[in-house]
């Protein structure tokens, strides 16, 4: 192992970290929602505060690498993509203490029967299988695996869609199912911005790995 | 100008259009010292006004390579070269070349700071005299005109007749890059410049490096890579005798394509 390893592999395992707390935030605020579970949601707006902590403390330990090494090649893109991973994973904290919110904020379960039928938890269960894949994807340099995500978030934004389209007919059949109606959305909508911070996410993994910009390009 | 006229006589090699763009080219040179290989089939191309780097681990032959250039290495015991050197489509290898001639197209600095023993302006202007230049204005203004190119006039230009060997190690390092403009070569080729040198005297060169090249063509070896990051358009790496890589600068420090580059300037080698 040359000199220049331990700080990288110290970056490694600090975001390995940043991506745990967010998969457990993730996981808590599903089964708050599940089970409309108020004590689990405060939870996730409690683990939230680390996860800030942990991204100032991950950007220090970046400035320091860059300050330190002067990166270059591999290495240079690696503490490029880990700065931008590291916002995109807060970004996904915030999401899920925003759902935890909502929760909070209801006085009552959300509608048994709008929540079936806008596929509102398949949604959140797949925005968790795309997180654990793209934690993979980084834990294994593993670029076959990122390059999945963006099927995974076509699916998502596919939910996305017909789930609108779905609450709205609801809202118009059943005026009194209004309020539950826009608390789901907004849940999808925030789902659906997970699953583009993950893709985010994706394109860096390839982008340090293989040198590759895939940022706003069509085909991937 | 003499390099032209000498040419002219012994002939000119065509070439295709293409070599037009290059200031040197140098095609599958391989050089030996006695039995050791020490340069393995190596093409280069170097476009004018540019500065090109050459980076490698100590032994890797960058050295011998750039001595080639203004052939240094003619004077060292079982030297031989099989291969092309052409600076502005000449064959510098070709018998007739005058080798004095070569060296006043392609001046060289070196590692350390090799001031003569006399004044400042004895030094910059002793290329000229040992040519037989001895007109008083003449001399004073490739002086001024040298030491103003090498950022050193406004520290000297009051004592002119002072030592050279006064000067610190930074300013000595600059007189030797007057000296070797002086004579107006095309080409300069620079063996680790600033390695003796101080960080603020280093950072003078490399922004001299960085106004020469408007006018010279410039390589230097150089150890540090981030020097090479820093003032280089083109690097090329070297290892074992071999040319591993030639890029532009910034995808060799960005995304090289070789492995063997990546683990070198990576700091992983070895």
């Amino acid at each position: 192992m040359s000199q220049i390893d331990n700080p990288v592999q110290n970056l490694k395992t600090e975001l390995e970290q940043m991506f745990q707390m967010v998969s457990t935030q993730l996981s808590k605020a599903k089964d708050a929602l599940t089970g409309f579970d108020k004590d689990l949601a405060r939870e996730v707006v409690q683990i939230e505060k680390r996860v800030n902590g942990q991204e100032l403390q991950i950007d220090r330990i970046a400035e320091n690498f860059i300050a330190l090494y002067s990166p270059v090649a591999i290495d240079l893109r690696f503490v490029l993509a880990v700065l931008k991973i590291n916002n995109n994973l807060e970004r996904i904290g915030d999401i899920a203490e925003g759902i935890s919110k909502y929760i909070n904020e209801s006085a009552v379960p959300f509608d048994a029967k709008l929540m079936e039928e806008s596929n509102v938890i398949p949604m959140f269960e797949a925005a968790m299988r795309m997180l654990e894949e793209t934690k993979m994807a980084f834990e294994k340099e593993d670029t076959s695996i990122a390059r999945k995500i963006f099927k995974s978030d076509d699916y998502l934004d596919h939910i996305n869609i017909e789930a609108i389209n779905c609450l709205t007919e609801g809202m118009k059949n059943d005026p009194s199912k209004i309020t539950d109606a826009l608390y789901i959305i907004s849940i999808i909508r925030k789902l659906e911005r997970i699953g583009d911070q993950l893709k985010n996410i994706a394109e860096e993994i390839i982008f340090y790995i293989e040198a590759k910009v895939l940022k706003h390009a069509k085909l991937k | 100008m003499a390099l032209q006229f000498i040419y002219a006589i012994v002939g000119r090699k065509k070439l295709s259009g293409n070599f037009m763009s290059y200031k040197l080219t140098a095609d599958n040179i391989n050089v030996w010292y006695g039995n050791y290989h020490a340069l393995k089939d190596i093409t280069v191309r170097i476009r004018p006004n540019t500065v090109t780097a050459f980076i490698g681990p100590s032994g890797c032959g960058k050295s011998t390579f750039l001595r080639l250039i203004n052939r240094m290495n003619d004077y060292i015991d079982g030297f031989r070269m099989d291969g092309q050197i052409l600076i502005d489509e000449k064959n510098i290898y070709s018998k007739r070349v005058r080798v004095e001639e070569l060296r006043k197209e392609v001046g060289m600095v070196f590692q350390k700071p090799n001031p003569f023993p006399k004044t400042i302006f004895d030094n910059v202007v002793y290329g000229l005299t040992i040519r037989g230049v001895n007109n008083k204005r003449i001399l004073e203004e490739a002086c001024e005109s040298s030491l103003r190119q090498a950022a050193l006039w406004d520290e000297v230009k009051d004592d002119l007749k002072k030592s050279a060997l006064a000067l610190s190690g930074g300013q000595q390092q600059r007189l030797c890059i007057a000296r070797t403009l002086a004579v107006k070569p095309t080409v300069i080729l620079m063996d680790e410049p600033a390695s003796s040198l101080d960080p603020i005297s280093t950072a003078k060169i490399e922004e001299l490096i960085s106004e020469l090249k408007q006018h010279y063509t410039i390589i230097i070896v150089t150890h540090n890579m981030q020097q090479a990051a820093r003032i280089s358009d083109r690097t090329a790496f070297f290892y074992l005798g071999e040319l591993i890589e030639f890029d532009s600068t910034v995808n060799i420090f960005t995304a090289p394509k070789e492995s063997k580059t990546q683990s070198y300037i990576t700091g992983r080698f070895g």
